[in-house]
């Protein structure tokens, strides 16, 4: 999966499951999900279902961390480093 | 209990008057099945249908106070009507009835609209002053009893509820959107507003005089007042508080066992309800009638506590199973009752409980309502201190971790998640200094669903600041109070007030002639738990203490010791089987729907229904959300779309 297509799959879920809207400028790729208020009490466990549904991958407890989940671009540098590791 | 309606001024009456009367009663039955009564007279209509509890025989309303100078009618129970009546006698009065309403239209001549003042009970109030041509009308301290009225052709209507005055009143059939704001963030609209234009509803602890000139004064008779923090305490040690409270507790039971007919009670499981239970078998009634509701899944259902309780106490217990099938089948019932949107469905299994209730034969319960207000039992209290302590050190590495002892109950909380505890529970960290910083965290959270309004609608709730609003309420005092008690004030009037005892409360109950009775929200022990320093109601972390210790000799320790477990219902989920949502939530939510009604942004229901219907709605504020839209959109249905058909009279889902 190119890196393209890793942010477009993020940026599509958040559009559409957490933010509710098909309005693409509403989400900067480098905004803080918290503070856009965009996940709420349990979004972050939405994120993890996300990552790991989507990029066959398993999110260890340690790594759900706002440095990896907090932005769209957060997110797919996460995804970028966890498949290259 | 029972149901009231009415209106004062305007002419000699017409047979339209009694017509109007009549449709406006019609519609309260579920309230007052067993009799009715109207009384019209030059300047005022009384109308009431009545749930028989004390007095059967004789207590019929409206009722005089002999001369015809005083007519009432009442909703409710003045639980002290024995002691008033005593009194009243010995001054003079002459009774005709054996009814606690008597003891208002005589307290009226005595001490004028300083009668309230010395009722202890629950109750909505009419009474009119045929001499001066006056109306009063008066709710609980509390606000266990609704009271609403509306201003239209040149009367004062007002009515037990709000379907009994659009009966009367088909203008104010309108949504207001001040009103849906207020529920979509505080849990229900905040007094005076309604969900409707131009119906207000009657603060707890008001009296509205309405003059023979049309002039009318709004006084506050009693409210939750606490003493300056710091203030010397007025007790000499928590042992005798201890004491004193247990005492009062079970003089409040004793009260409020007062009925002509069998009186049961709610057990949940949780240290309130098995207090009370507790407290009643004190009070004399050595078997008591218990009912509870279980669910199909853990994390709702506390079927293990309440059978430890059971089978300690030695109740006749009766459970209601409720499944979430039978939510979304009664959900549609309950909006028509609760005239307000829900943000959750816990409202529901009370409803199909209070119809067991019913078809055991009873029609009163004393439940272990108010305690979490009255003694800091919420985690919102918790939350706020740990927040404050937090707050005052934000750079400490440790000092939110201490919320990781809360929502242990919650399989998605955020404390499962310790890396994102920190950066989630540090919003809202700069209102630290804002009165209502408690609360910031959960309007924040029920905000979220103003965000699938439509866009005019939208817009007027993004200018909404509710933090401003409820600051505004506060009393001038309050700024003095320590923090917990501005905190459990807020919490009093704005979910208490305005979810809890009613659409939770008052209406679930009524809607199966059910009268509900709360011996924790007795004014006296209100009053007393007021004066207590927080440290006695929040030791450390642990909530209800000296409750704990007042009702300890009396409970099983495992029972006096549990942890809050919060009363919850399984939401958005039960309005799906297999995928596929109820009916009536396909036609209500469907885009053509939804456009029609104007109320909600048609694109974005449709993607938060998607969400839902795969099962994905995790969140509080998806849930929330979800069940905010389908109760409004069926609010609207009923009593804006269909109102030319609607106007029938609500059925006892119970009695039939």
């Amino acid at each position: 999966m190119t890196e393209t297509a890793i942010r477009e799959t993020i940026r599509g879920h958040i559009l559409e499951n957490l933010m509710f809207t098909d309005d693409p400028s509403r989400l900067p790729d480098d905004a803080s999900l918290l503070e856009m208020g965009v996940i709420d009490s349990t979004g972050v466990l939405e994120l993890v279902l996300l990552m790991e549904e989507n990029f066959a991958m398993k999110v260890q407890d340690a790594a759900i961390i706002p440095e990896n989940f907090d932005s769209v671009d957060r997110m797919v540098s996460f995804v970028l480093r966890s498949k290259s590791a | 209990m029972c149901g009231l309606a009415g209106f004062a001024g305007g002419a000699a009456p017409t047979p339209e008057d009694r017509r109007e009367l009549q449709r406006m009663a019609a519609t309260l039955r579920h309230r007052g099945p067993d009799a009715h009564g109207i009384h019209l007279a030059p300047g005022i209509g009384l109308a009431h249908t009545r749930l028989s509890i004390i007095d059967p025989a004789t207590g019929q309303q409206p009722l005089h106070d002999g001369t015809g100078a005083v007519w009432t009618v009442f909703n409710g129970e003045i639980f002290n009507y024995l002691e008033l009546r005593e009194e009243l006698q010995r001054e003079g009065y002459a009774f005709r009835t054996r009814s606690d309403t008597e003891v208002i239209v005589h307290l009226y001549h005595r001490h004028g609209d300083r009668f309230v003042e010395r009722l202890n009970g629950q109750f909505a109030i009419a009474l009119w002053d045929a001499r001066r041509q006056r109306l009063v009308l008066a709710r609980d301290r509390a606000g266990i009893r609704p009271l609403y009225h509306a201003r239209a052709r040149g009367r004062l209507w007002f009515a037990s509820e709000v379907k009994a005055l659009l009966a009367a009143l088909p203008e104010c059939a309108r949504l207001d959107p001040d009103g849906l704001v207020q529920a979509f963030t505080f849990w229900g609209p905040a007094d005076p507003d309604t969900l409707f234009e131009g119906v207000r509803s009657l603060p707890p602890g008001h009296l509205l005089a309405v003059e023979a000139d049309g002039s009318q004064t709004l006084t506050r008779y009693w409210d939750w007042e606490f003493p300056d923090a710091g203030a010397p305490a007025t007790f000499a040690s928590l042992d005798e508080a201890v004491d004193e409270l247990r005492a009062l507790l079970l003089d409040a039971v004793r009260l409020q066992l007062r009925a002509d007919v069998p009186v049961g009670a709610y057990l949940s499981g949780g240290l309130d309800s098995s207090g009370i239970v507790a407290l009643v078998r004190q009070a004399g009634i050595a078997s008591v009638r218990t009912f509870s509701v279980t669910f199909d899944d853990d994390e709702f259902d506390e079927r293990e506590q309440q059978q430890a309780m059971v089978r300690h106490l030695g109740t006749e217990h009766t459970t209601v199973h409720c499944t979430r099938r039978d939510i979304a089948e009664a959900f549609p019932a309950l909006v028509r009752h609760t005239e307000a949107p829900v943000l959750r469905t816990a409202p529901v299994p009370l409803m199909l409980l209070s119809g067991e209730v019913r078809r055991s034969g009873y029609k009163v319960v004393l439940t272990g309502e108010g305690a979490d207000e009255v003694f800091a039992g919420y985690d919102l209290f918790k939350e706020a201190k740990v927040r404050r302590f937090w707050a005052r050190r934000p750079d400490s590495a440790w000092r939110h971790l201490l919320l990781g002892r809360l929502y242990g109950y919650l399989p998605h909380s955020p404390v499962g998640t310790p890396g994102f505890a920190r950066a989630f529970f540090a919003q809202g960290l700069e209102h630290i200094g804002r009165p209502v910083f408690a609360h910031a965290p959960r309007w924040a959270t029920s905000r979220r669903a103003l965000a699938f309004l439509s866009p005019d609608l939208r817009q007027r709730a993004m200018a909404f600041d509710p933090l401003a609003f409820q600051e505004r309420r506060l009393p001038p005092d309050a700024a003095r109070w320590a923090p917990l008690s501005r905190d459990q004030y807020v919490e009093a009037k704005s979910l208490m007030a305005g979810y809890l005892l009613s659409s939770q409360g008052d209406r679930v109950a009524m809607a199966n002639s059910v009268e509900g009775r709360f011996p924790f929200l007795d004014h006296r022990v209100v009053e007393f738990a007021n004066r207590l320093p927080p440290r006695w109601k929040l030791r450390g972390l642990t909530e209800k203490h000296i409750l704990r210790k007042a009702l300890e000799p009396l409970l099983p320790s495992a029972i006096a010791r549990r942890a809050k477990q919060p009363y919850r219902a399984p939401d958005a989920s039960s309005f799906f089987e297999d995928g596929r949502p109820a009916d009536y939530v396909a036609e209500l939510l469907s885009p053509p729907r939804i456009r029609d009604a104007g109320l909600f942004d048609a694109d974005k229901v449709a993607m938060l229904l998607a969400k839902c219907r795969r099962g994905r709605a995790a969140g509080f504020g998806d849930n929330q959300a979800f069940v905010g839209i389908v109760s409004t959109m069926l609010l609207h249905d009923t009593f804006i779309r269909r109102r030319d058909a609607a106007a029938p009279a609500l059925r006892a889902t119970g009695t039939e």
